[in-house]
């Protein structure tokens, strides 16, 4: 028994040529919630459904919770909760109809299921609606009871994808509030999401791109990588800034956020002085201001590095 | 296998049918209405067919025998016609059902004893084809009865259609034919409609094993079929007085039989398909060779080699042997062992393919 949730080694996941999911590593820590940050297609979903025992792996090596997947997927899957990117409880059967028929087929008896499923729906606040029919209830309540039918049977680890891409701001963060009441109940959670301040919740976070794990750790650890190479332009053309800073070999990527620009360094040699001097002839009035990497720079550093080579290829 | 997590199964089945109205009408009212449709043409008394006469002997008896026709009140002139050739262009143009051709030596066939009237049938319609039986049943013989009578004075001529069907036939074959369109369809139609919706996805997750999930949703539709039979055998009995000669409970068991064979080859179909409309689709593909080659339409005997092939693996053609033999001929499933066998084979065989190729995986 080690300490990891999950601990896949080289998983690789091929539909043809297409090469889904590329040689990933990965340690999930148990009673944490481990994020999946990466864009549409990058593989979030294939490797979730692999850890799952749902696609079979091309190659690699998983564990999940102490067991052999693919080999002994069924008995994983008492063990898991898994909630899928699109709602798949019955749209035509009721709230509590769901939920006791997804109790039942987990296995708990009758009585269990009665006070499991009461206890749920008032949790989760769907008491009012329990006759309601599922398919008639807004994104949020829809994403509520799904989390709730995916921890019918107290799973000790969960994995959601893309659990909040139909939902309203205060319901995803009301959805977090949740995550983090199960993590702390020592439920280890899986979530996937192309959401950075999603992202930055979570305890650790992996960065998917193209099917490729591109970084991985803490929030914060991975930020910390970045440390001195974010800055700040405040200028009063910043479109011509913007053309100026594209130029040089030295920088990243340049966002222009509303009049603001955001600069990331491919290095950390550069200061604030430095970079003031060399942007003088342009506008000698601007202002620099060297600032906290975020998650966005990190994400933009992990999927540009992966670029690179494929550009000098071509 | 689990019997609480396959009553669920069930149970969700059913609640999610209850809830669908539109299916829930097509169980109840497909046999109510191919039952009165198929009916219709069993009980129309047949009167005032349309046709014309062409009489080319214009003798006293030739007349006479064509009034005794008229008299029936069967047929009923509707046109005219100066030749047989004029006849049968009637026929094809649709304007008459009957034609009755008298030849030149109509006197002389009848002293020899040959064929002395022709009846021309649209044999396309099958209720046109037994009211020509029912005309050459006429004597001939009664303005000059000093005269033996041939042994078939008429000779009839079917077009189009050379068999003749007793129409009791037809209903204890249209339970057949109710089961394999409905039973085949809603087991393929329930699980595919999961996996569209996403459910399935959901579904595999859980430790619900291949056998319940199954068994859970074929079960249900299998008390819908025997629901079905009971309404078509109900209806046949009461309207169309259709006889049940053989026991109520080999009825039963024959039908039993046939919704289970459907029912697998509908969950072979839903593990292949990947839409409801491919479903539905293949669903066509096998419905329509069993219409035409079970027997239930033209008679196995008069196939050729490889339909007969394809028929003998055709459930329905097994359970019309089957229905037909114990509702009309007073068999009971002893008698007819072979086809409850083919039946059971047809299940077991089905059924495997289906567990085996439903994968509780996505790929």
């Amino acid at each position: 028994m080690t300490d990891n949730a999950i601990h896949a080694q080289g998983l690789t996941k091929r539909f043809g040529a297409l090469v889904a999911v590329n040689s990933v590593n990965l340690d999930v820590p148990r009673a944490c919630v481990y994020g999946f940050l990466g864009p549409n297609g990058s593989g979030k979903s294939t490797t979730i459904r692999m850890l799952c025992g749902l696609l079979t792996p091309s190659e690699g090596k998983i564990d999940v919770l102490g067991l052999r997947i693919p080999e002994q997927a069924e008995a994983l899957k008492r063990r898991i909760g898994y909630m899928t990117q699109k709602f798949s409880l019955f749209d035509d059967l009721s709230v509590r109809q769901n939920l006791e028929f997804l109790a039942t087929v987990q296995g708990l008896s009758r009585h269990e299921t009665r006070t499991r499923v009461d206890e749920l729906l008032q949790r989760y606040r769907l008491d009012d609606r329990q006759q309601q029919l599922a398919g008639t209830m807004s994104g949020g309540q829809k994403q509520r009871l799904a989390l709730a039918g995916a921890i019918v049977h107290k799973p000790e680890l969960l994995f959601l994808d893309e659990p909040t891409s139909a939902v309203d701001p205060e319901s995803r963060r009301d959805f977090w509030e949740k995550l983090f009441e199960l993590a702390d109940a020592g439920t280890t959670i899986l979530v996937s999401t192309h959401y950075m301040d999603e992202a930055e919740r979570c305890h650790r976070l992996a960065i998917l791109d193209t099917g490729n794990l591109v970084a991985d750790g803490t929030p914060k650890e991975l930020t910390d990588t970045l440390r001195g190479r974010t800055f700040v332009i405040r200028a009063n053309s910043p479109r011509q800034a913007k053309a100026t800073l594209d130029e040089r070999p030295d920088v990243l990527s340049v966002a222009q956020i509303g009049n603001e620009l955001r600069v990331l360094m491919r290095e950390d040699k550069v200061t604030v002085e430095s970079l003031r001097s060399a942007m003088s002839d342009v506008d000698a009035s601007m202002d620099i201001e060297s600032v906290a990497p975020n998650l966005e720079d990190v994400f933009v550093v992990a999927t540009r590095k992966l670029a690179r080579p494929e550009e000098q290829a071509a | 296998m689990n019997l609480r997590r396959l009553w669920a199964i069930m149970v969700k089945e059913l609640r999610q049918l209850r809830r669908d109205r539109v299916t829930l009408a097509m169980i109840m009212g497909m046999p109510i209405l191919q039952l009165l449709l198929f009916g219709y043409a069993i009980n129309l008394n047949l009167r005032n067919l349309p046709a014309a006469v062409v009489d080319q002997a214009q003798t006293a008896g030739s007349r006479a025998a064509v009034q005794d026709m008229l008299a029936s009140g069967v047929i009923e002139v509707a046109a005219t016609a100066q030749s047989p050739q004029q006849l049968v262009d009637l026929l094809r143009e649709g304007r008459i059902s009957v034609g009755i051709a008298v030849p030149p030596d109509f006197e002389r066939r009848k002293l020899d004893g040959r064929e002395a009237i022709q009846v021309m049938v649209d044999g396309s319609d099958n209720v046109v084809q037994s009211a020509a039986a029912q005309l050459a049943q006429y004597p001939l013989n009664q303005p000059d009865n000093f005269h033996t009578l041939a042994p078939t004075p008429i000779s009839v001529v079917s077009f189009y259609n050379p068999e003749r069907r007793s129409p009791v036939n037809i209903v204890p074959g249209l339970i057949g034919v109710i089961l394999t369109m409905t039973m085949v369809l809603f087991t393929a139609v329930a699980i595919v409609r999961e996996t569209e919706r996403g459910n399935m996805e959901l579904l595999i997750t859980t430790p619900v094993s291949r056998t319940e999930l199954m068994i859970g949703k074929v079960l249900p539709y299998a008390a819908i079929g025997l629901v079905q039979t009971t309404v078509v055998l109900l209806l046949g009995v009461w309207l169309f007085r259709v006889p049940i000669r053989g026991s109520l409970w080999d009825v039963y068991l024959a039908s039993g039989l046939l919704i289970l064979a459907n029912l697998s080859l509908g969950l072979l179909i839903s593990t292949r398909a990947r839409s409801q409309f491919q479903a539905m689709q293949m669903t066509f593909f096998v419905f329509l060779p069993s219409i035409l080659l079970s027997g239930f339409m033209f008679p196995y005997a008069g196939m050729p080699l490889p339909a007969q092939w394809i028929s003998e693996a055709l459930p329905l053609t097994h359970f019309m042997r089957l229905i037909r033999g114990i509702m009309l001929r007073g068999a009971d499933l002893g008698d007819l062992w072979h086809d409850a066998v083919a039946l059971l084979a047809f299940i077991a065989v089905m059924l495997t393919l289906a567990i085996r190729l439903f994968h509780k995986r996505l790929d």
